[in-house]
């Protein structure tokens, strides 16, 4: 569904991504490791457009994407994303955040969308809150409320980035839980995390990163429990057992 | 004080039809350096290499011009183009277009304040550029945006005196022809000047009534 051919992306002269060739298949959910900086994130925003690349080609369901031409906005509304800071938008209430794009970019009519919102927003155990202003949210909630708003564009998968890592630790549980109900039900995810449990217990395959480039990819136990590449075995031993 | 109240009885009402043309000068060039200043402000942030030029182009332009010499040209230069304005008509387009530069640079800080995730997140849910401005950046950004907006009203207001030398009877022209012929220069310029002051306080407090708004969502 997803699929990446030879990606590179620089910045200025710092070269990020060096080459990713990779595919995500539909239902699939594939977690993206690997250390800061490595390129995680890019990987992520050159797929929904918010970066452009500079060589290679990503598509999604055989549609090209390029930030900058108008197929851009079709692309994004197939695959949502949602991000480590939340991003929702502070002047409109909860149910406001889910509803503003089926209501202004896919034109539903307004009882459909805000029924679908609250549904939505029950759905991820929020169904008290849609009256509620994001700051008066706490951050798991806020980023509750982000993955019911990409849900409410009825995508096709969404890109997680980070999402639990501005969290407090006790938040981080209850937004792991929606996300793998959302696996559970089928939706094509892709999540950078450094959740390793979640990418273990959740994800079909595992990509680690590092460099700009891919070290090793597999199934998510196999590259997890027995990870071959030194580079993989290294990251894993100080993320797992940082002391 | 007597004398003065005696005056004020004779002469507030020549001076009120000085002040309904204060009144109709700054709400018409507040209007019009509202929406050019939006112009300008977006043009400056569409990311067109194009439009950025022209509207920083155009500001610098416009901010560089004393006022009155943007309404000599106007009134007395722009009839010899075919242009021929009355002198209120010159007035507020004069006034507007020379306040849109502070108002475009307001406007331009406040959309600039807005977090860039803003925007992200506007775009992921498939949002073009139009859209974006309108339901996620300028909705919040106005709260930035309205308390240097009331003190450029309150500018506004006292700068719409400036018309008076292209011959609009307004306030401060109203009074300088009743003292010229009266000679009670301090009884009609206090006069004027409580008049202004009257027609501020109103602003002043909108301003705050607009903070308060703001800061309370």
């Amino acid at each position: 569904m997803i699929e990446l051919n030879d990606v590179h992306k620089s910045f200025g002269k710092v070269e990020v991504l060096k080459g990713i060739t990779a595919s995500v298949a539909k239902s699939e959910v594939v977690c993206i490791i690997g250390p800061s900086g490595s390129g995680k994130s890019t990987i992520l925003r050159c797929i929904n457009g918010l970066e452009s690349y500079d060589r290679g080609e990503i598509s999604v369901e055989g549609a090209r994407v390029d930030s900058n031409d108008r197929s851009i906005v079709s692309i994004r509304t197939q695959v949502s994303m949602v991000f480590q800071r939340f991003n929702l938008f502070p002047h409109r209430t909860a149910l406001e955040n889910v509803i503003e794009g089926p209501l202004y970019v896919k034109k539903e009519p307004r009882e459909q969308a805000i029924a679908r919102g609250r549904a939505l927003l029950a759905q991820v155990g929020l169904a008290d809150k849609a009256e509620v202003h994001p700051p008066k949210l706490s951050g798991g909630q806020q980023q509750r409320v982000a993955i019911a708003r990409a849900l409410a564009m009825q995508p096709k998968a969404i890109l997680f980035d980070e999402p639990t890592s501005a969290l407090d630790p006790e938040l981080v549980g209850e937004v792991l839980s929606v996300m793998r109900k959302l696996a559970d039900d089928g939706m094509t995810m892709v999540v950078v995390t450094h959740e390793m449990g979640f990418a273990r217990d959740v994800a079909d395959r595992v990509l680690f990163i590092d460099g700009g480039v891919i070290v090793e990819q597999g199934a998510a136990k196999s590259v997890l429990n027995q990870p071959q590449h030194p580079r993989t075995q290294d990251f894993l031993r100080r993320v797992l057992h940082p002391l | 004080m007597q004398k003065f109240f005696h005056d004020a009885v004779e002469f507030v009402p020549i001076l009120l039809q000085g002040v309904w043309l204060t009144i109709v000068v700054t709400v018409g060039s507040l209007l019009l350096s509202t929406v050019l200043g939006l112009v300008w402000a977006l043009m400056r942030v569409s990311g067109i290499r194009i439009l950025v030029w022209l509207s920083a182009a155009l500001i610098n332009v416009i901010r560089g011009i004393p006022i009155i010499v943007l309404l000599f040209y106007i009134y007395f230069v722009m009839p010899d183009f075919g242009i021929a304005l009355s002198a209120l008509q010159a007035a507020i387009i004069g006034l507007g277009i020379a306040y849109s530069a502070y108002q475009a640079e307001n406007f331009r800080a406040g959309i600039e304040a807005i977090d860039r995730g803003q925007i992200e997140a506007a775009q992921t849910i498939g949002m073009g550029w139009w859209l974006t401005m309108r339901r996620v950046v300028l909705p919040q950004a106005v709260r930035i945006i309205l308390p240097p907006y009331g003190n450029i009203m309150i500018m506004m207001l006292k700068d719409s005196s400036q018309a008076s030398t292209i011959t609009v009877a307004e306030l401060a022209l109203q009074g300088k022809l009743i003292a010229s012929s009266t000679f009670k220069n301090t009884s009609v310029f206090t006069l004027v000047a409580l008049m202004y002051l009257t027609m501020s306080i109103p602003l002043i407090l909108l301003v705050r009534h607009f903070e308060n708004k703001a800061n309370r969502k």
